[in-house]
């Protein structure tokens, strides 16, 4: 079985250095059969690398301890679903997944833009073969999944905090938002190679960016709801140095996103695009740098490992090509037009454009600063909370506010006339709202209040959108209200979908804001019998109850939740002691409140052996917009995703020439 | 060991014969360059790509008009210079594909 594994990566292995070498000689060459030889060989590493997943997924369903990776990261009383999960749970099998991945992105990508951009393609196929390339030597020579070993009686078991139902979702989530980067990246650069830097490399990697990037925003979320529910410490995001990782090529594929549409609008900043897109799919191998190397203390990270340099080489690697090459194609990349006025909507797109890459960087800053000092300084220093919060106010805010404005502002340029009359009903709404906030004692927090404010310009902002848009469409024939309503984001998808997504960005930030600025926490020990009041509920602690599951020894705390004398619920936050991995988890209780959107979040910090618990209960308003937020980002981006019959034509008719030509 | 290393060695040969498809289905091809678009194919391209701009950018005016976000007077002093470029593109595009368009046809399309 191992000896299966290993031959199919060596075989992947060999199959994108061909694709990589040999494509890229067929497309210097222009070399036809040789070109369509090396995609069939990207095809195929899918195929390969498809045979060395199902192999580990077979050892670790048949506990075969004498597979390293699977003694290392299972038990023989994990239950069968986390060892499966397993696969992506240590460092040799989430690379494996990262090259199946990355595989199988190249290869779709191949086989749905043959036909349509094979001239770019030639020079595509060699980009996406050689990064893959890289992931596949490190499977074959660093870190291989397949080391054997005499199998031991039992294996070590997978961390418990990693033994949650979010373990199945979360990382493929995350993998197919970061490793999906890769291919606008290598379609942006097979572009400038080919010296193709019209708009499709854009309009082939159109679906494929906001997939990725889909996929990472959702990802993230899953992640931060996993922690919020399992490790037990009562937040989200704690701003570490792994989370920031993914949260950093999203926001700069956010911005990307953006500023394509200019790009298509209007034919400016073709630069820009492309220097985002680097810097996108950058800061994702940045990220696997950070959680492979070892050198940032991370909840996230994976044990020291000589991984490290291997990925700063590449990095490197990635950085110096693609910014040569953008310089190099500087000539071809020229806009012929410009910005015509400060006031317009690709004004708007710019300066959101300019505070999400800063948000960017400041965070990049504050992930890379603990390594700057130990390399500077030698001694290492910590970027804590309240950097991370300033540069979030500081950015996050205005970039609130430009999600209303957007939306509000004409192309090309608007008068200060029809500014106003858009303006103000949103302004006249957030002003009432915020008014109302202040008298209702929401000024205990002034950026709490100030987010608010901007929140509901932003919705009333969209709402507004929606209804003129559907007005516009009704006066134009004889559509019903709902006809018209539908029709308008039928025809205008990639609009109204994104304006779905701003409503899920917006119910994001009340749930943040709310939850952390609003939110209130105590900790007190309680005997059996003894309560504590928070936010106005009483929590009586009852004591102790346990049980044995097949892999760990539950204990469990009995407090009931009283709201005056009514009884709300009984909770039961306690501990989990794991034998094999001979660790103890958190295991915290959460009463959600459907109806205010408020959690009772539950935390036994001490199970005490004199029978009482140290219990830490917060308060955490509106959190579950956060969650919600989650669904309607969902429902935009698939809005936006759909494909549109007309657009298609449209683009078709568009390249016909080309496509006969090729 | 002996039965994966057969897998592996079938693997291979798959691999091998999908890599090599190219030349097998065309073992003598008359003609194996890779055809990219000449300079007048990207030239007509680019024209298309300023002609789809020109348009979605008087769909847009017209949206915006419409929907109270562009008022008359900027409206009237838009909508000339868009119409003009989008009828401009698609006059280069309609000499290179077959000749002059028929008179009016420019101006229904834009």
């Amino acid at each position: 079985m191992p000896d299966l594994g290993r031959a199919a990566l060596v075989i992947a292995f060999l199959l994108l250095v061909y694709a990589a070498v040999g494509g890229a000689f067929a497309a210097l060459t222009r070399r036809r059969r040789l070109a369509a030889s090396a995609q069939n060989a990207l095809t195929a590493a899918f195929g390969a690398t498809a045979v060395a997943s199902a192999v580990l997924l077979v050892a670790l369903a048949r506990h075969d301890f004498s597979f390293q990776y699977v003694a290392e990261h299972t038990s023989k009383d994990l239950p069968l679903g986390y060892t499966l999960t397993a696969f992506w749970g240590g460092q040799e099998g989430s690379l494996l997944l990262w090259l199946l991945v990355l595989c199988g992105y190249a290869a779709a990508a191949v086989l749905t833009t043959r036909r349509v951009a094979r001239d770019l393609l030639a020079w595509t196929v060699p980009v996406l073969a050689g990064i893959a390339s890289f992931f596949a030597f490190m499977l074959v020579f660093v870190s291989s999944p397949f080391a054997t070993q005499h199998a031991p009686a039992d294996g070590a078991g997978l961390n418990p905090s990693l033994q949650n139902p979010y373990m199945a979702i979360h990382p493929p989530m995350l993998y197919l938002g970061y490793v999906g980067l890769t291919v606008p990246f290598a379609f942006a650069m097979g572009a400038l190679l080919s010296r193709r830097t019209d708009e499709r490399w854009i309009v082939a990697t159109r679906r494929w960016t906001l997939a990725a990037w889909a996929f990472l925003g959702v990802g993230q979320l899953l992640g931060a709801h996993w922690a919020y529910v399992e490790i037990g410490w009562g937040g989200y995001y704690a701003w570490d140095p792994v989370e920031n990782a993914a949260l950093m090529p999203w926001l700069v594929a956010t911005a990307y996103l953006h500023s394509v549409m200019i790009q298509e609008k209007r034919g400016m900043l073709r630069v820009w695009n492309m220097v985002l897109v680097a810097l996108a799919f950058g800061l994702s191998i940045f990220g696997t740098f950070l959680t492979r190397s070892g050198v940032i203390q991370s909840i996230h990270s994976f044990s020291q490992s000589t991984l490290g340099s291997w990925f700063l080489g590449f990095i490197c690697v990635i950085a110096v090509g693609s910014t040569a090459l953008i310089l190099l194609r500087l000539p071809l990349l020229r806009s012929k037009t410009k910005l015509e006025s400060l006031v317009s909507r690709e004004a708007t797109f710019l300066y959101n454009n300019l505070l999400l890459v800063a948000l960017s960087l400041t965070i990049l800053w504050g992930v890379i600063y603990p390594l700057v000092s130990q390399l500077v300084r030698g001694e290492p220093s910590t970027v804590s909370k309240p950097y991370y919060d300033f540069f979030l106010h500081t950015f996050g805010l205005p970039l609130l506010l430009l999600m209303g404005i957007g939306p509000l502002v004409a192309w090309r340029r608007a008068s200060v006339r029809a500014l106003g009359r858009t303006f103000f009903w949103p302004l006249i709404v957030a002003l009432v709202a915020g008014v109302v906030l202040l008298v209702l004692g929401a000024g205990s927090s002034r950026v709490g209040v100030i987010a608010y404010t901007f929140c509901v310009f932003v919705l009333a902002s969209i709402v507004l959108e929606f209804a003129r848009g559907t007005r516009a469409r009704k006066a134009l024939g004889t559509e019903s209200w709902p006809g018209a309503f539908v029709s308008l984001i039928a025809r205008n998808r990639r609009r109204y979908g994104g304006y779905v997504v701003h409503a899920a960005v917006v119910l994001l930030a009340i749930g943040v804001a709310g939850s952390s600025a609003y939110q209130t926490v105590k900790e007190q020990r309680l005997f059996p019998g003894q309560s504590m009041t928070v936010a106005g509920n009483t929590y009586v602690f009852r004591g102790y109850e346990s049980h044995r599951a097949a892999n760990h020894l539950a204990i469990r705390a009995i407090v009931d939740e009283y709201h005056g004398s009514s009884h709300i619920a009984t909770l039961h936050p306690g501990k989990n002691s794991y034998f094999a991995e001979q660790q103890v988890s958190n295991e915290v209780a959460i009463r959600h409140d459907l109806l205010t959107g408020a959690d009772s979040f539950l935390i036994a910090d001490q199970v005490n052996a004199n029978g009482s618990i140290d219990l830490k209960i917060l308060q955490k308003p509106l959190v579950n917009l956060i969650w919600l937020a989650g669904l309607v980002f969902v429902a935009g981006s698939l809005i936006t995703l759909w494909p549109d019959a007309v657009e298609e034509r449209r683009l078709a008719a568009r390249y016909a020439g080309a496509l006969a030509e090729a | 060991m002996t039965g994966a290393l057969v897998i592996g060695a079938a693997i291979a040969v798959l691999c091998v014969v999908v890599v090599a498809w190219p030349f097998l289905r065309e073992p003598n091809a008359r003609d194996d360059r890779l055809i990219e678009p000449g300079a007048l194919e990207q030239r007509r391209l680019a024209v298309a790509e300023e002609r789809d701009r020109a348009l979605a950018a008087l769909k847009e005016l017209e949206f915006d008009h419409r929907t109270g976000k562009i008022s008359d007077d900027d409206y009237r002093s838009q909508v000339g210079p868009l119409r003009r470029r989008a009828a401009d593109a698609l006059r280069a595009l309609d000499v290179r594909a077959d000749g002059p368009r028929r008179p009016g046809r420019v101006g229904r399309e834009v």
